[in-house]
């Protein structure tokens, strides 16, 4: 085992027997981690006999059956793939930016009135973050149904409300630490709450507003069962589709779901290469406040 | 900032929106959900009062306490893996070995894909292995199911916790161990009596997370094994979220009023064992 010293980790040190050894070990565990989606990666390539024969085997001339699966998934389950996607698309780019815009707002507001009310939001909000969904997700889609919510539209404000927990306690933290002068010079200077803030304080929460994003994105669109219970039938998230077609008994079509899985894994592949950076340094932010 | 003449206007603009949906979303839920656990029903419009009849019903019931049971060892088993290797990890890539970045992209990978489909990915892996060994499927043996998804989550969630640690072993000064060396302190010693004191913040953070993420678990728990195998009327690999949504949902029993006290005290075990847990870890962090 090398020597415990100052961590540096973006510098590359003089490599010792034991840093080149534990190199090598975790290049096997890497290549054993991305195993089960490669797996799923080949075997989307093959028929359905070939699938159950052997999952392990490479396809070969045999049992490559080409693009079939990925033809017959678009349509399989009664239920167009891409209808699915666009409603997954829908439902996390525009509550996400729901959340974003409307949270942060509220946290300012919270942050600078600082009246009992505010306080008591402010606590409601943390403690709804412990909460279990199972707790209220009978009377969340009673209510849901109730007031009509259960379109594509309608569950933007659902999740706006069970998202508001973790991103107005987020944007608090962050706004405690700007120093209220700078606000106080735009209100001096006449700009009132309104433009002080889409002017002065949004630009400067960025990091924040980034890292809310990305954590709610990567809730919202893996989310199963909050959609799955509020959305009316004929709507289906990814999540939902793809436990249907896992689900319906006897059915089960091997090749044509692992077509699907690796339809909608190369988006969140694509934007995790393209975001990496600020998805850990999210990931990171959440937690230390969170 | 906000002065008395138009502050009732602006707190309208900037709150109301979050707070509507909040109550919506959250608050009227939650105490509705209260109150309903009071009640035997079906249909909501036709409740009728039974009392704690329903609290009572729910620890009688042994499909629940299998699931509770069943949550327990999960829970206590994923928190110690899945800790341990991401501390672990975490150490050996913040000691600067070559290929340290993309060590750390691999393992982070799996968490941005959702329960349900790593679920089936996985189900289809265990299922996998287990012909080539001429052994009976994942769904058959509760003792598997456990152990599947127990290796499913650690696979999962090692990732996550390893970017937190990371960042924990970012932060310890690094006078602190030259101080520590200087004074002749032995490489055991500088790990028991610096390194850890000055992880116990991520430590907190990630075991809070990985307690309460394995509680709350249904996804994973759903596409894996969805609670199979069923032996004497229990479905023996069910996790307590997915037990009282099948309470309330599946099977034709529909007792919706037991569903919703198993739902409240769910709610309170998840919160009093997090509190539990933030006040024994928070009682060893050090200031630096």
């Amino acid at each position: 085992m090398a020597k415990v010293t100052a961590k540096e980790p973006k510098k590359v040190k003089k490599q010792t027997v034991g840093m080149k050894i534990l190199t090598v070990i975790f290049t096997i565990v890497s290549v054993f981690y991305v195993m089960p989606i490669v797996i799923v990666l080949y075997n989307s390539f093959k028929t359905n006999e070939d699938i159950s024969r052997n999952l392990f085997a490479f396809p070969t001339a045999e049992s490559f059956n080409g693009f079939a699966n990925f033809v017959k998934g678009m349509t399989f389950g009664n239920y167009p793939f891409w209808e699915a996607a666009i409603w997954s698309l829908f439902i996390t780019l525009g509550g996400v930016f729901l959340i974003l815009l409307c949270t942060s707002m509220c946290a300012w507001y919270i942050q600078r009135s600082n009246t009992i009310i505010c306080k008591i939001i402010y606590y409601f909000c943390i403690f709804s973050m412990v909460v279990p969904f199972q707790m209220v997700m009978f009377t969340l889609s009673d209510t849901a149904n109730k007031l009509k919510l259960i379109t594509p539209w309608g569950i933007l404000l659902i999740y706006l409300g069970f998202g508001a927990g973790l991103s107005v306690f987020m944007f608090s933290g962050f706004v405690k630490s700007i120093p209220i002068e700078i606000e106080e010079a735009a209100d001096v200077d006449g700009a009132g709450p309104l433009k002080t803030y889409f002017g002065v304080v949004l630009p400067i929460m960025k990091p924040t507003v980034i890292s809310v994003a990305i954590l709610e994105t990567m809730w919202i669109w893996n989310d199963y069962l909050l959609p799955y219970l509020i959305l009316d039938g004929e709507y289906r998230t990814i999540p939902i589709h793809m436990q249907f077609l896992n689900g319906s008994y006897g059915q089960t079509d091997n090749g044509a779901i692992m077509a699907l899985v690796v339809l909608s894994i190369i988006p969140i592949v694509a934007f995790y290469f393209a975001c990496q950076k600020y998805i850990i340094e999210g990931v990171v932010s959440g937690a230390v406040k969170g | 900032m906000f002065k008395k003449p138009k502050r009732k206007l602006y707190a309208l603009i900037f709150v109301l929106p979050t707070f509507a949906a909040f109550v919506i979303g959250f608050i009227y839920p939650f105490i509705r959900g209260i109150y309903l656990s009071f009640f035997q029903f079906q249909i909501v419009s036709k409740t009728k009062f039974v009392g704690i009849n329903n609290y009572l019903k729910a620890f009688q019931d042994d499909s629940f306490l299998r699931s509770f049971w069943f949550t327990l060892g999960f829970v206590v088993v994923s928190l110690v893996l899945i800790n341990l290797i991401a501390f672990f990890v975490a150490y050996g890539l913040t000691i600067g070995i070559r290929g340290s970045n993309v060590f750390r992209t691999v393992f982070f990978m799996p968490n941005l894909v959702g329960g349900i489909i790593l679920g089936y990915i996985w189900h289809q892996i265990f299922d996998g292995i287990l012909r080539n060994l001429d052994m009976p499927s994942l769904v058959t043996n509760s003792d598997m199911g456990f152990w599947g998804l127990v290796i499913l989550m650690c696979w999962q969630q090692a990732g996550y916790m390893m970017i937190i640690y990371i960042a924990g072993f970012q932060n310890v000064p690094s006078d602190l161990y030259e101080a520590a060396k200087i004074d002749g302190a032995t490489k055991g010693q500088l790990l028991t009596k610096v390194t850890l004191p000055m992880m116990m913040p991520s430590i907190t953070i990630c075991s809070f997370l990985t307690l309460t993420n394995s509680f709350k678990l249904f996804d994973q728990n759903l596409a894996l094994t969805g609670g199979a195998p069923l032996k004497d009327g229990i479905w023996t690999t069910r996790m307590m979220a997915l037990n009282i949504y099948k309470t309330f949902y599946g099977e034709g029993r529909s007792a919706k009023g037991v569903g919703q006290a198993e739902g409240v005290i769910f709610f309170i075990i998840v919160v009093a064992i997090s509190l539990l847990q933030l006040f024994l870890t928070r009682r060893k962090e050090v200031q630096a």
